[in-house]
Formats: C-alpha cells, sequence, structure tokens
C-alpha cells in the first residue's frame, strides 16, 4: 500500500512542470483578461470600471465588420474546404488510380508552408499587376485588371482561396485515413444491392467519417476564428476595415490604437464565447443526426 | 461512360495539382528574376539568382532572422517533448482519479484562442522583465517560453504512451531502476519514432508562429524570420526577385523535413485522433 501511494506522487511529479506551465500560460492569463475587461486605461495606471467595457462591445461598428467578416470566411470558407477535402479523399482512396501517390503529395504539399509565407505569396499573385490578372486577360474573361487586394468583396474572396489552398490537402490526409479503415466489403456489398457511387459516398463513406468531420470541422472553425496571419499579411484588414478579423482587432486595440488592455482583453472574451458556442453546436447537430 | 468518368477525374486531380504546385514554382521561378520581369509575368527561371540572393543578404538582416528562428525553434521543440512527454507517460503509467480530472482540466486550454491570452501574457513578461530581464519582453526565451506546453502535445504523448510495453517497466522496475531512471532510460529510446513525428510538428509550429513574436519581440535583432518576411511584404515598392528569394529560404526547412519524413510528419498530424 505504501508503495502504491509512493508511485502515485511520483506519477504527480511527472505531470508538475506541464501542470504549473499551462496554468501559468493558459489559465491565470484567462482569468486576469476577466479582470482586465473591467478596467480601462494604460500600463500601470487601470482603474476599475465596471461594465463599461462589456456595454460597449454592444455599440463598436469595428467589433461588428470584424464579427460579420470572420462568419462570412467561416460560413463560406469551412463548408467549402470540408467538402472538397472529402471529395479528394475519396477519388485518392481509389487503389486503381493512378498516379495516387503523386496527387495526394501535391495537394497535400501547401500545407508545409507557413502562413505568413504564403499569404505574402497569394497577395504578389493577386495584385493588380500580378499572374492571376495576367492570366484572366490572357483568356479575354476580363478587359481590365481587377484591384482584389483593395476590393471589399474581392478582398475576401482572395483571404477565402487563401486559407482553402493551404488547409485542404492538410484535411484530406484526415479523410484519407479514415477511409482506409473503413471495410470494402461494405461497398461491395453496396453495389450488389445497387447503390451507385454518389449513394454509396452519402450513405456509407459520409456517416463512416462522421466523428472525423465533426473533428476537422471543429478545428477548422477555432482556427478561422482566431484568423490573423492571412488577413494581416493579405490585406492588412483593408480597404478600410472590410476584411478585419477579430484577432486582428484584439492586436490593433492592444498595440496600433491608443493601447486599451481593458477593452480588448474584452473583446477576446467574444473569441471564446463563440468558439464555446460553436464547437457545442457543431458536437449537438453531429450528435442528433445519429 | 466509365472511360468519360475517368477522365474527368484525371481532369480534375490535374487541375488541382496545378493550382497547389502553383505557387510554388511561381515562387521559386521568381526568386531566380529581376523585380520587373516578375511584375511582367515572366514564367521561366531567369539569371537573376544569385543578384537576389546578394541584395537579400546586403538589403535585410536575414543572417540574425534565420539564427534567430533557429534558436526559438529548437529549444522550443527539446522543451515541447521534454515537457509533454513526461506528463503524457505520468498521466498514463500512473493513472490516478486526480490525475484524470487534472488531466480533463488540461485539456480544456486546447479551447483557449491564443489571441485572447495574448494581453495577459505580455503583461505577465512584462512583469517578469522587472526581475529577470533575461526572459522578459523583449527576448528569445519569452518567444517560446509561453508555447512550449500545449495540451495538444500532452495529449499525444498519452495516447502514444498507451502502445508502451508495460513489462519494460516492470523489467526495469527488477533490474533496480528508479522511476525516472526507467523514463529516460527505457520509455524514451524505445519511443523514438513518437518523438520525431512530435519533433516535427512542434518545429513547424515554432519556425512558423507569427502573432506572439510580432507582440513580444520588439528589436530588430530579436528577428524572427514570418516577422522579417510580414515586414518585407508590407513595403510600398516590393522587390518581389529579392522577396521570393527570403520566402524560398523560410520555406525550405519545413519543406524539406517534410520531404524526408514524410511517415513521421503525417504520423504527428494524426496524432491528435487516433483513439
Amino acid at each position: 500500500m505504501k508503495q502504491l501511494t509512493n508511485k502515485n506522487s511520483i506519477g504527480w511529479l511527472f505531470v508538475l512542470i506541464s501542470v504549473v506551465a499551462i496554468t501559468l500560460f493558459y489559465f491565470y492569463p484567462m482569468f486576469d483578461a476577466l479582470l482586465l475587461s473591467f478596467q480601462s486605461g494604460m500600463g500601470a495606471n487601470l482603474e476599475y470600471v465596471g461594465f463599461d467595457n462589456w456595454s460597449r462591445l454592444l455599440n463598436d461598428p469595428t467589433l461588428k465588420q470584424a464579427l460579420i467578416n470572420t462568419m462570412t470566411y467561416l460560413m463560406i470558407q469551412v463548408p467549402l474546404m470540408i467538402v472538397l477535402a472529402l471529395f479528394f479523399s475519396v477519388i485518392l482512396n481509389d487503389p486503381n488510380l493512378k498516379f495516387r501517390g503523386f496527387f495526394r503529395t501535391a495537394i497535400f504539399l501547401p500545407a508545409v508552408t507557413s502562413l505568413v509565407a504564403y499569404s505574402v505569396i497569394f497577395k504578389y499573385m493577386f495584385s493588380v499587376d500580378g499572374i492571376v490578372n495576367q492570366l484572366l486577360i490572357n483568356l479575354n474573361l476580363i478587359s481590365e485588371p481587377i484591384a482584389f487586394i483593395s476590393d471589399p468583396v474581392w478582398a475576401k474572396v482572395v483571404i477565402i482561396l487563401a486559407i482553402t489552398w493551404r488547409w485542404t490537402g492538410y484535411n484530406m490526409i484526415f479523410y484519407l485515413s479514415a477511409l482506409q479503415n473503413i471495410d470494402r466489403s461494405i461497398y461491395e456489398a453496396a453495389r450488389i444491392d445497387g447503390a451507385n457511387s454518389f449513394q454509396q459516398f452519402i450513405q456509407i463513406t459520409i456517416p463512416m467519417l462522421k466523428p472525423i468531420i465533426l473533428f476537422t470541422t471543429i478545428t477548422s472553425t477555432i482556427g478561422t476564428l482566431q484568423l490573423f496571419d492571412e488577413v494581416v499579411n493579405i490585406t492588412s484588414g483593408g480597404p478600410g476595415i472590410q476584411t478585419i478579423s477579430i484577432s486582428q482587432y484584439i492586436y490593433d486595440l492592444s498595440f496600433k490604437y491608443t493601447p486599451n488592455f481593458g477593452y480588448a482583453a474584452t473583446v477576446s472574451y467574444v473569441i471564446v464565447i463563440l468558439v464555446v458556442i460553436l464547437s457545442i453546436i457543431q458536437f449537438k447537430v453531429a450528435g442528433e443526426k445519429e | 461512360m466509365k472511360k468519360l468518368k475517368k477522365t474527368l477525374i484525371y481532369l480534375f486531380l490535374s487541375i488541382a495539382t496545378i493550382i497547389s504546385i502553383y505557387p510554388f514554382f511561381w515562387m521559386i521561378v521568381s526568386m531566380t528574376n529581376k523585380s520587373v520581369d516578375v511584375t511582367q509575368g515572366r514564367q521561366l527561371p531567369g539569371t537573376y539568382l544569385f543578384e537576389n540572393l546578394r541584395q537579400l543578404f546586403d538589403q535585410v538582416d536575414i543572417v540574425t532572422a534565420l539564427t534567430n528562428s533557429a534558436i526559438i525553434a529548437v529549444l522550443s521543440t527539446f522543451f515541447t517533448l521534454f515537457i509533454a512527454s513526461l506528463a503524457g507517460y505520468g498521466f498514463q503509467m500512473y493513472r490516478s482519479k486526480g490525475k484524470d480530472i487534472v488531466f480533463n482540466i488540461l485539456l480544456l486550454s486546447m479551447m483557449i484562442p491564443f489571441a485572447s491570452i495574448m494581453i495577459p501574457l505580455y503583461r505577465l513578461f512584462g512583469r517578469i522583465s522587472q526581475t529577470a530581464p533575461i526572459i522578459g519582453i523583449d527576448t528569445l526565451a519569452a518567444a517560446f517560453l509561453p508555447t512550449v506546453t500545449t495540451a495538444f502535445f500532452i495529449f499525444f504523448f498519452r495516447q502514444n504512451t498507451k502502445m508502451f510495453p508495460k513489462d519494460l517497466i516492470e523489467a526495469g522496475r527488477i533490474d533496480g531502476l528508479s522511476e525516472i531512471g526507467i523514463f529516460f532510460r527505457i520509455f524514451v529510446p524505445t519511443m523514438k519514432t513518437t518523438y520525431a513525428a512530435a519533433a516535427i510538428i512542434a518545429f513547424m509550429n515554432s519556425w512558423n508562429n507569427f502573432l506572439w513574436p510580432l507582440v513580444v519581440l520588439q528589436s530588430p535583432s530579436n528577428q524572427t524570420i514570418p516577422l522579417l518576411i510580414s515586414n518585407l511584404g508590407s513595403s510600398y515598392a516590393p522587390d518581389y526577385g529579392m522577396i521570393m528569394s527570403a520566402i524560398t529560404i523560410a520555406t525550405l526547412p519545413t519543406a524539406l523535413v517534410f520531404f524526408f519524413m514524410q511517415k513521421h510528419f503525417v504520423a504527428g498530424m494524426m496524432g491528435s485522433v487516433k483513439g
């Protein structure tokens, strides 16, 4: 018995550094942010202002724009990417397909780039004299170059395309490895019953992949809610604030405008609340269909 | 009909491949061309590579940025692996009710968006600066300290520890090894592939990290590669050839790791989902 308790305490020693570090660098900051959200001022001259910051949230046009933008990215980009990734994984799972490994590597390759690096490349590709405009003009699809980056709608399109380029192959790998665990005989049976490939996809593949689809949807959602690198490096949030994300707004509030840590901390809770709500909704939606 | 379907599939995959690879192609080709040629849409390799590299090394301090990024990435990877594997092993091998609860609480930290703790962290390091300036604001240590311990890697190592044969531990105990000795002498050498997979992901995360270094590193001598590229990318009169050289150099380490260690790479990625 003594040896058992002894082992138990040795076990605690193994996990000690992690518990201390995560408490210090995650949980304590969350608590500090909550305290900050009731304060205003700069540096050491903070004073408690009650719910001022929280009521300011309701009437903040920049925050409203940042929320609209983030939701736009989320609603269009995440479904687009997941559908594409599913599609690629089903096609590439066919053992009779030639050059399977090559296609898989090629489509995954964007996932090795750094977010800053690919963002800068996309910004240049979509500039007024960039390669995309040149291509569209040469194909006679447009006569004048489009100002992708400085147009409020096109700028969002470029950001969505960029994120989709970077992450589709990454998600595809998750689906491919899940597909390998599905017993091929299920498909055989369905084929004998007369199900075509589309029916097989809807009735076998999707239900079998549901846990992994849920996992990738939640990670992509959390990722999009935290969007920062792409927006900052492709459009800097512009034109005006037409593409600004919530994370960028928090950064700007803290380090670019007249620093206001208290209000920035309040805005940061908006992301936390969104992450929690959206994750719960996604879990619920996935659960109900069962 | 079947043939048509096949053709369509190959056509679709070829288009997807071109779209996936083209930015890499453009990046490498542009690195060898004059800025003017790049804006004119030149798609062939040129002879300007050395001139671009010379410009890059002359005009911006890329050597410092590379060194800083490398130092941060190596230390960060080392500490991540050390801390997370200790914890993953501890949570799995010395399971108890208390530890399971603590583990689940730690997992909650995965839901915390970085943007929401960035300001408190900045304040925390501001306070650390007053007593220990060597790890305070604007030091390389501050750039990686808050990000080395993540629930993701603890989870990853715990999952993988499940496959570690318990007999080896008993054998170690009979041989008179201490508990910590068993971890270092038996567990670590046995789990090499797990460590390799984790190392790749940890290295990539650190090498590419942007937001926190942007917040905490201020002086040019502490700049990392993503900060340098972001700065170059926002210049009003960009020298495309030079910038593309910088981006290629920045992408090289992670691309090489991917090509030479593809299996570990995917294992690291998948580590978060397997049962």
